[in-house]
């Protein structure tokens, strides 16, 4: 029958086309199969990292910063704890609702909103926003009144830098302020830490040290869900606090000169002759550094950019001055040194003297009359000086003044901006000025004069160098573990001292064998009674009568110092501004002359040097020496309690 | 002609005798298993997704022994009138229905949303089966039985498709296709309307909405947008593959248990079954369905009339499809196209379309031996 026929044909259709799909589903699951096995054999390890990095968040906290002390251990640079108002954005519902809510409560100006959304837009969404950094009480408490309506906002304690000292040790420690894509890109432990809002030196120590006080971050790992919600907490590493780091200052005494610098431009610092330790080190006038923390406004900072006394500079160390007569001793010291003059060498001074078809005027008019080098130290006789030096020579000069750390960065690179001045020889003048040495040049150097620049803090060094007997010291700001002991150099600088006893008795080769390689704290000078004799011209230059600085003299031996005064040219007078002989006050304030004074005491058992530098302060006898009377009573007064901690630390680190 | 005398009723002993009881122990522990995963995407409590899926699966599967024991003669005289039932289900959903996420495919039948497209996946190879069964073969490759065919195919198709739903659509396409193709029309119609659909696929393209038109690009490079329209496929893949060889463990999924997985209950629960078990898992999943399709496939063979052969035989590819084409998707090899994974997806009406389509094979097999004329 067809019909049967048919429907049998049928049937063997839909069987054959029913295998046909057969396999060709055989073969497609086959196809899922190896899929299956490329993700989950092949490919898993991949896929593991990748759902771990979906669902592992790590939260950086912000490093706790170490903290400065003094030497006494009194917090300088400090942590405050300070009311925070954070935002994670991802965890708001409505962002612009609550920032817009955040703006009324907190009064903030469109120009903070603005940079509040700008940083939101910079950073992602799961990171912590710091709305304000610093809230007052009342807004601290207004936010915890409305919080049920800002969803998502969290007040928070925080810690913030707080110096509680102010200005006093601003040009010292320098401030923090939020990093900057510079910093960032500049230093790698910064980058390491960094989480948004960090801060971080921007000069002075805080800047130097950054890697040893940033700390590092605690890390928080949390399990997030696809919304980034918190589901548990996985880890918890604390950070490591910063390094603190000990400061060789004295509060006491760097809270002194910043007072006796008030309203004044200028300069001082304090040093330990022997162990190199600076006490205090201030540059007037300084600013606030909290000013700094939380961004400052601009009208403070344009009241200290703008303010004629220059805050911003740190005079200390990168403030160049003509050394003027505080050069002297060096003078004296480079021509004794040299066997130029004895101590016997006598100048008659009238005034002025004719060199060259040029005339060289004495600060004294009448004259000295006929002085010896030691009254020629007291009396600062200018016309003594032109004399030495035209007889040794500004190369020889240069030498010695080298060796006394002059043109040399005092802190070597503890700090970024200290200058190193200027040293002048004929060498320099052909290479740098193109031009052949005048050897009336060199008379205006033996006054400290001319191409002559120097840092209060070189000046200071230099003092401290003659003070100790004439030995290279290391000066220091900060504490360190390895530092020789007080006693230890004092050693070290007798053995130098034995050592060049015999090399000038012309031992040579056998005394390096007999004592000890080290270098350490070597004499500077040739013969130890030319360091004696500028000593005790600066002795007489304070405490004897017509000493430039004998009224600012203390009796006292416990007190008593020796010094040097020094008047700084900063306009050349001319003929007619001499005859005038106008006083300080009649000066306009940018052509007075800087006031300059060195000095070292106790004289008995000299321990401290100084070096005070008032700009446009007239002269130095006048201005600076007077300032240092004052410090010295503090700076031995504080002697005392100074050695019970140096005792008590070195015992601590046996 | 003689015909067989097993025409007469079975007894109710004999139907119990008769029933596949290996399909059946696949499908049970498909329920169990899926009832697990729902547990899981439950975060591991007893809540709503579980709660609801081990109430339908408890009342379909019954269900599906209850169908079982209607004649498969009842099935082929009913089979024309499910079809226009599911047809107008279908219009009326389209335009009265329940909208959700930009689509309007539920009719709201208060205990159930039901979802009409699903049971169209069934109805339309029932139809087809019923409709080469009655024509002769030199019929089938005449122009009246293509075009009849024709319609039967893409009256529904397009209606899925405008709901819109494209998965379905496709799904119940291909439901459709492979029927035809069983029937035995000339392979060169296939080649033809292959071509043609090349050609309008340009065309097609534009017809298709903005969020398809993104699905088929992501599709091609999931990372152009991941977090967008490539989230799923990335965030499929990574569950996968992570499971690794013995997967994360019960509950452990991190991927769905964190809701990085997109509809993790619905289209995506392979991905978390794969994740939780591993390859082991998934591939002993795979052989439940393999065993499944085969003894659909094994009734069909066995079956005397041509209707419930052609039934089977197209039921059985329609689960092949089901299943590859979620597993494809989920797996990154074809782009995201809602399709439920048949029994494992959360949905009562893909549950009970294809608990009706197990009835109907249960129905074949127990009256395997039933002559339709």
């Amino acid at each position: 029958m067809l019909g049967e026929n048919f429907s049998v044909k049928k049937f063997q259709i839909v069987n054959r086309r029913m295998f046909i799909v057969g396999m060709a589903k055989a073969v497609i699951f086959t196809g899922i199969i190896i899929r299956l096995f490329s993700l989950q054999i092949s490919d898993s390890k991949k896929y593991l990292t990748l759902s771990d990095k979906n669902r592992l968040r790590e939260w950086r906290l912000p490093p706790v910063r170490g903290q400065f002390l003094d030497y006494f251990g009194n917090i300088i640079a400090g942590n405050l704890k300070v009311y925070q108002l954070h935002v994670v954005p991802e965890q708001v519902e409505n962002f612009k609702y609550l920032m817009l809510r955040l703006k009324e409560i907190l009064n903030l100006s469109d120009k903070e909103f603005k940079k509040i959304i700008n940083r939101r837009n910079k950073q992602k969404s799961w990171e912590t926003l710091v709305v304000s950094e610093n809230l007052t009480w009342e807004q601290f408490a207004k936010i915890n009144y409305f919080l049920h309506d800002l969803t998502g906002a969290k007040p928070v304690l925080s810690i913030s830098r707080d110096y509680p000292f102010d200005e006093t040790y601003t040009h010292v420690l320098g401030y923090v302020s939020e990093a900057s894509e510079k910093d960032i890109l500049n230093n790698e432990v910064i980058k390491n830490n960094h989480v948004p809002g960090l801060k971080v030196g921007k000069i002075g120590l805080e800047k130097s040290f950054e890697d040893k006080l940033i700390g590092t971050n605690g890390v928080q790992r949390y399990e997030v869900n696809a919304y980034g919600k918190r589901v548990n907490q996985i880890d918890y590493k604390e950070g490591k606090h910063g390094e603190n780091i000990i400061l060789t200052i004295d509060t006491e005494v760097q809270k002194l000169c910043t007072e006796l610098l008030k309203e004044l431009a200028g300069s001082i610092s304090v040093m330990d002759i022997y162990t190199g330790e600076i006490i205090a080190m201030h540059s007037s006038p300084s600013f606030n550094p909290n000013l700094f923390l939380f961004g400052i406004s601009n009208d403070d900072w344009q009241l200290i950019k703008n303010d004629p006394l220059k805050p911003l500079v740190n005079k200390t160390l990168s403030g160049l001055y003509s050394p003027g007569s505080t050069i002297k001793p060096i003078v004296a010291l480079s021509a004794l040194e040299n066997k130029i003059i004895n101590s016997n060498f006598k100048v008659n001074c009238t005034g002025k003297i004719e060199m060259y078809g040029q005339t060289y005027h004495c600060w004294k008019k009448k004259g000295h009359g006929v002085v010896n080098l030691r009254d020629a130290i007291k009396q600062s006789c200018d016309t003594y000086f032109y004399e030495a030096a035209r007889k040794l020579g500004v190369d020889r000069l240069k030498k010695t003044a080298l060796k006394f750390g002059l043109e040399e960065k005092v802190l070597k690179n503890t700090f970024e901006i200290e200058k190193k001045g200027l040293i002048p020889d004929t060498e320099w003048k052909k290479n740098i000025l193109g031009k052949g040495w005048v050897i009336g040049e060199t008379l205006i150097t033996g006054i400290g004069q001319g191409y002559m620049q120097t840092t209060p803090l070189q000046l200071c060094l230099m003092t401290a160098q003659l003070a100790n007997g004439g030995h290279k010291i290391y000066p220091k700001i900060v504490v360190g573990e390895n530092d020789e002991t007080f006693e230890e150099i004092k050693i070290l600088m007798q053995e130098q001292f034995e050592k060049n006893k015999k090399t000038r008795n012309s031992l040579a080769e056998a005394t390096e064998e007999i004592f000890s390689k080290n270098k350490r704290y070597e004499t500077l000078y040739e013969n130890f009674e030319n360091i004696k004799i500028v000593r005790e011209a600066m002795f007489a230059s304070t405490n004897e009568i017509r000493g430039t600085s004998y009224s600012s003299r203390i009796k006292d031996s416990k007190y008593q110092y020796a010094g040097k005064t020094g008047t700084s040219q900063v306009k050349r007078i001319t003929e007619e501004q001499r005859a005038l002989e106008l006083k300080t006050i009649e000066i306009p304030y940018n052509e007075r002359d800087h006031a300059l004074f060195i000095a070292f005491g106790p004289y008995k058992n000299p321990r401290y040097a100084l070096s005070i530098v008032i700009e446009h302060g007239g002269s130095g006898s006048a201005t600076a020496a007077p300032i240092a009377k004052k410090l010295f009573k503090l700076i031995i007064d504080r002697h005392e309690l100074r050695e019970k901690i140096r005792i008590k630390g070195q015992l601590k680190r046996a | 002609m003689q015909y067989s005398s097993i025409n007469n009723q079975l007894s109710f002993a004999q139907k119990i005798r008769n029933l596949d009881y290996i399909l059946m122990m696949c499908i049970l522990l498909l329920g169990f298993i899926s009832s697990l995963s729902m547990y899981s995407t439950d975060g591991g409590e007893f809540l709503f997704h579980t709660k609801s899926h081990i109430i339908k699966f408890l009342i379909f599967f019954p269900m599906m022994i209850f169908l079982s024991f209607f004649n498969i003669k009842f099935w082929h005289l009913f089979s024309y009138a499910f079809y226009l039932i599911i047809l107008l289900c279908l219009v009326w959903a389209s335009m009265y229905g329940v909208k959700a996420s930009g689509s309007q495919r539920w009719i709201n039948l208060y205990f159930i949303n039901l979802q009409p497209s699903e049971l169209m996946k069934v109805a339309i190879i029932a139809c087809l089966a019923k409709y080469y069964h009655r024509i002769q073969l030199n019929k089938i490759n005449s122009l009246q039985g293509i075009l009849i065919s024709c319609v039967i195919l893409i009256l529904p198709v397009m209606i899925v498709i405008s709901q819109p739903d494209l998965g379905t659509a496709i799904l119940i396409a291909l439901s459709g296709l492979v029927v035809v193709w069983l029937a035995g029309l000339n392979i060169k119609y296939f080649i033809y309307s292959f071509i043609a659909l090349l050609i309008s696929l340009p065309f097609a393209i534009a017809f298709l909405k903005p969020y398809q038109k993104i699905r088929v690009l992501t599709f091609i490079d999931p990372d152009r947008d991941p977090l967008g329209a490539g989230y799923q496929i990335i965030q499929s893949k990574i569950a996968i593959g992570s499971g690794g060889l013995t997967g994360k463990g019960f509950l452990k999924g991190t991927q769905s248990y964190l809701e990085f997985l997109p509809e993790k209950h619905t289209d995506f629960i392979f991905t978390l079954f794969a994740e939780e078990h591993g390859l082991i898992g998934a591939l002993f999943l795979l052989l439940i369905y393999i065993i499944i399709i085969y003894r659909v496939l094994l009734i069909g063979y066995i079956s005397k009339s041509y209707f419930a052969k052609l039934f089977c035989y197209g039921y059985g590819s329609a689960i092949f499809f089901y299943v590859v084409v979620n597993m494809a998707m989920v797996l990154g090899l074809l782009p995201i196209v809602g399709s439920p994974l048949p029994i494992m997806s959360y949905g009562g009406s893909s549950m009970l379309a294809t608990m009706i389509g197990f009835g109907i094979v249960l129905s074949a097999k127990i009256n395997h031996k039933q002559l339709i004329a």
